[in-house]
């Protein structure tokens, strides 16, 4: 279908500063939306194009440029939005479907706004963190069924039975699943390089992993998705987890499609495709129709890998997500990683995007009550991400009934990312989400990684803090902690979900 | 060079003296074992390298030869149960029987030979290797398989198939000829269709080839008929002749009829489908 284009008014509004400008065109380089260019004695800026991604104005030398709110104002109209306005522009022009970046922007009300911890005060004293051992280790795996302790000739014996493979975090976050594909290779060796670093777990997302990066198997939590990308036996063999992913944040009960114009000559040998043919994910696996055959896959994968690290699954968070989880956890899985409605995407349907799911605190606290009350929770850890901004949605989801939380978008912007939300155009100016070469180079590696381990340690040292105040001297204490958050939001049924107690109810009457 | 050298003293002296294991898949109560430990001792035969694992009484034990790489050689009397050579990379199985659903799952190398049957899924998104089946198919086989540089998977049925044949398919070959499969010499067209409606819906790479012509209403979403051409001859020559020679079926019977052979209409099956660049 043609295009039929229908001018509308810039979203934002590029402004040049003629006095400070000395015309170095650093701007028109830069800019990879087709803003900035040269035109006779003057930089001229085409608004219309312009996501605000801040790149040229970061960049210019001389301070000139601004980046304002659009000048022509749509009439305000509170039903019709500007944005659904803009939505109508757009599918009136291409008769398309309206496709996505990054995570949802709707207000949904953030729940972990509406939380509070709480602190210890007399009679359960704080404990001071950098004086005494808080642990924030973190084991995901299966843990032993029971454990027993006999008393032998003055020794004491303590035996829990079955072990099971588990994985070792030094803290309780990791990175969720961000394929080469929708982020460059710079961006997901700077990735790997920071878990490495922090001693953290990396999903590799949809699509194998490239050769490069087996130096960081170590560190990689191999996701088997719908479209089986990239499955070689080592893929399988020589990581440290293995994740079937049956949904996403972000696009609950979609699959994946990758352009065939962004399968290039690295991506083509990651997911072991022919170069520029699309890369379809299918949207539900082809071999799962039941919790029968998710248990099949289960098994296939610990037979394959012969049992030597724990299978998760994940689930984008929905309705039914505690007796979903039930039954994943029945089916064999040995963690659980629930994806909230505000998760993130390299490329999605705005339609699922913006509409689709439920948010994250919402689900752990369902899902780890529901285990806690079938008494299987020790059978997964729960792994909760889709929007983990930054520590105190960190230590709120771990208190909601989470083992560990998962960053996708928080991760990218400790890397430089704006958040413009134009992922899905795969021209990043950043370098981060674009395959085009010219663009990757854009992203240093050896910054990238050291400024994402700088978030990873200060969240650590914020977790300690917070935890020291709580006077709890383990992260694994902290984890369906309910009692130590109050809810503070409008809604009473929020707080009954949670399983959380209103702000000035005590612990007990 | 050493290595290699090793590696071809290995194969010689594996073809004239191979080295042969039996196997049993029932305990020693007359039980069909759990697979997990049938499997167990599948790796540790083949880790200790031997050339032949015959398994004997297999009653639909999982996850058989799950992973398995090198050269070994399985051979399965009885009927192994789903997901035979999931993830597979290299060896070779050969089942004296049926095969259940979802055979060649996933597989990366290796080949897979059939003398009875093999149902539902079989070679679901395998990138590469070869399934050979002597009789019928059932629904959605040789969905999503790919294809990638050396590694073309091949999935060749003797029988009839049923709906979805090569659904999503981004690569390799797929080929049922619809010959009495249940015949002992295969040697008659029963009149029996070879595949279901929705054929190939979605596919985006990858060829099928059909003995005998299929109703134009058969076709899914972005797949097209085609007539073959001496390129295509020359690709599933080779195929079928391997074909032949596993299940002792004449060349010249399967050349009797002639072909179809569908074809993604584009690779970009999704190329004008979004939009979204003002907001």
């Amino acid at each position: 279908m043609a295009d039929i284009y229908h001018e509308i008014p810039p979203r934002f509004q590029v402004e040049i500063d003629r006095e400070k400008c000395r015309l170095c065109e650093r701007c028109t380089v830069n800019c990879t939306y087709d803003v900035h260019s040269f035109q006779g004695e003057r930089i001229v800026a085409r608004s219309e194009n312009c996501v605000a991604c801040q790149r040229c104005a970061t960049m210019c030398p001389q301070g000139a440029i601004s980046i304002l709110p659009g000048k022509i104002t749509f009439a305000p109209h509170y039903t019709y939005s500007d944005r659904i306005r803009r939505i109508i522009y757009e599918q009136a022009s291409t008769g398309g479907v309206m496709l996505a970046g990054s995570g949802t922007d709707l207000p949904y009300r953030v729940i972990f706004d509406d939380l509070l911890l709480d602190a210890a005060q007399v009679t359960n004293p704080s404990i001071d963190p950098l004086r005494e051992t808080v642990e924030t280790v973190t084991y995901l795996g299966r843990k032993p069924d029971r454990m027993s302790v006999a008393e032998d000739d003055g020794k004491l014996i303590v035996s829990r039975g079955a072990d099971y493979p588990n994985v070792e975090l030094s803290t309780p976050i990791v990175v969720g699943h961000m394929s080469l594909g929708s982020i460059s290779y710079n961006a997901c060796l700077a990735i790997l390089r920071a878990a490495k670093e922090v001693g953290t777990m990396v999903g590799t997302g949809e699509g194998g992993l490239h050769p490069d990066f087996y130096e960081y198997a170590d560190v990689i939590n191999s996701e088997v998705a719908s479209g089986r990308f990239g499955i070689e036996p080592r893929y399988l063999k020589e990581i440290a987890a293995i994740e079937i992913k049956i949904g996403q944040g972000a696009k609950p009960g979609h699959g994946g499609h990758l352009p065939g114009e962004k399968v290039d000559a690295v991506i083509s040998e990651t997911r072991m495709i022919p170069k520029g043919t699309d890369a379809l994910s299918p949207y539900p696996h082809h071999d799962i129709y039941s919790i029968e055959d998710l248990a099949q896959l289960i098994g296939a994968l610990k037979e394959a890998s012969r049992y030597r690290v724990p299978v998760g699954v994940k689930i984008a968070a929905v309705h039914n997500s505690a007796p979903i989880a039930s039954g994943i956890a029945r089916a064999g899985a040995d963690f659980i990683t629930l994806d909230g409605l505000r998760g993130g995407t390299g490329a999605a349907p705005r339609i699922i995007r913006d509409h689709a799911g439920i948010p994250v605190e919402l689900a752990v606290a369902a899902v780890d009550r529901r285990l806690r009350e079938e008494g299987i929770r020790h059978l997964v850890s729960i792994v909760a991400g889709g929007s983990i901004r930054y520590a105190a949605d960190l230590v709120k989801v771990l208190a909601l009934g989470a083992d560990a939380a998962m960053v996708g978008q928080s991760a990218l912007i400790a890397m430089g990312c704006r958040a413009c939300q134009m992922c899905h155009l795969g021209n990043c100016s950043w370098g981060i989400a674009t395959q085009r070469s010219d663009l990757t180079r854009r992203l240093d590696v050896d910054i990238a990684a050291q400024r994402l381990a700088n978030v990873f340690h200060a969240w650590t040292e914020e977790l300690r803090e917070i935890l020291g105040a709580l006077g709890i001297d383990s992260v694994e204490s902290l984890v369906g902690n309910r009692d130590r958050l109050r809810y503070v939001g409008p809604n009473p049924k929020v707080a009954e979900v949670l399983g959380v107690k209103h702000a000035g109810e005590p612990w007990s009457d | 060079m050493v290595e290699l050298k090793e590696k071809a003293e290995a194969e010689v002296r594996a073809e004239a003296e191979p080295n042969v294991i039996e196997i049993s898949a029932l305990d020693e109560r007359g039980e069909p074992k759990p697979y997990k430990l049938l499997n167990d001792e599948v790796h540790r035969a083949a880790a200790a390298g031997c050339d032949v694992i015959r398994l004997r009484d297999v009653h639909g034990q999982r996850f058989l030869a799950a992973g398995l790489e090198g050269r070994v050689r399985l051979e399965v009397y009885g009927t192994p149960g789903n997901d035979l050579g999931v993830f597979m990379d290299g060896p070779t199985i050969e089942v004296f029987g049926s095969a259940q659903d979802q055979a060649g799952n996933t597989m990366n190398n290796g080949k897979i030979v059939v003398h009875g049957n093999a149902w539902d899924v079989t070679g679901f998104a395998a990138r590469g290797g070869k399934i050979f089946v002597r009789g019928d198919g059932g629904y959605r086989i040789g969905i999503h398989m790919k294809e990638f540089r050396r590694h073309r998977p091949v999935v060749v049925y003797g029988g009839c198939v049923r709906e979805f044949f090569g659904e999503y398919m981004a690569g390799g070959l797929l080929v049922a000829l619809g010959l009495d499969g249940r015949g002992k010499a295969a040697s008659r067209d029963p009149g029996r269709e070879v595949v279901g409606s929705g054929l190939a819906t979605g596919i985006h790479g990858g060829v099928i080839y059909l003995r005998g012509d299929v109703p134009d209403h058969y076709l899914g979403v972005g797949a097209v008929k085609r007539e073959l051409d001496e390129r295509d001859r020359k690709t599933l020559e080779p195929v079928l002749r391997e074909f032949g020679e596993h299940f002792d079926v004449p060349l010249e019977l399967i050349w009797e009829k002639p072909f179809t052979k569908v074809v993604p209409a584009s690779s970009r099956p999704y190329g004008a489908y979004y939009c979204g660049k003002l907001i």
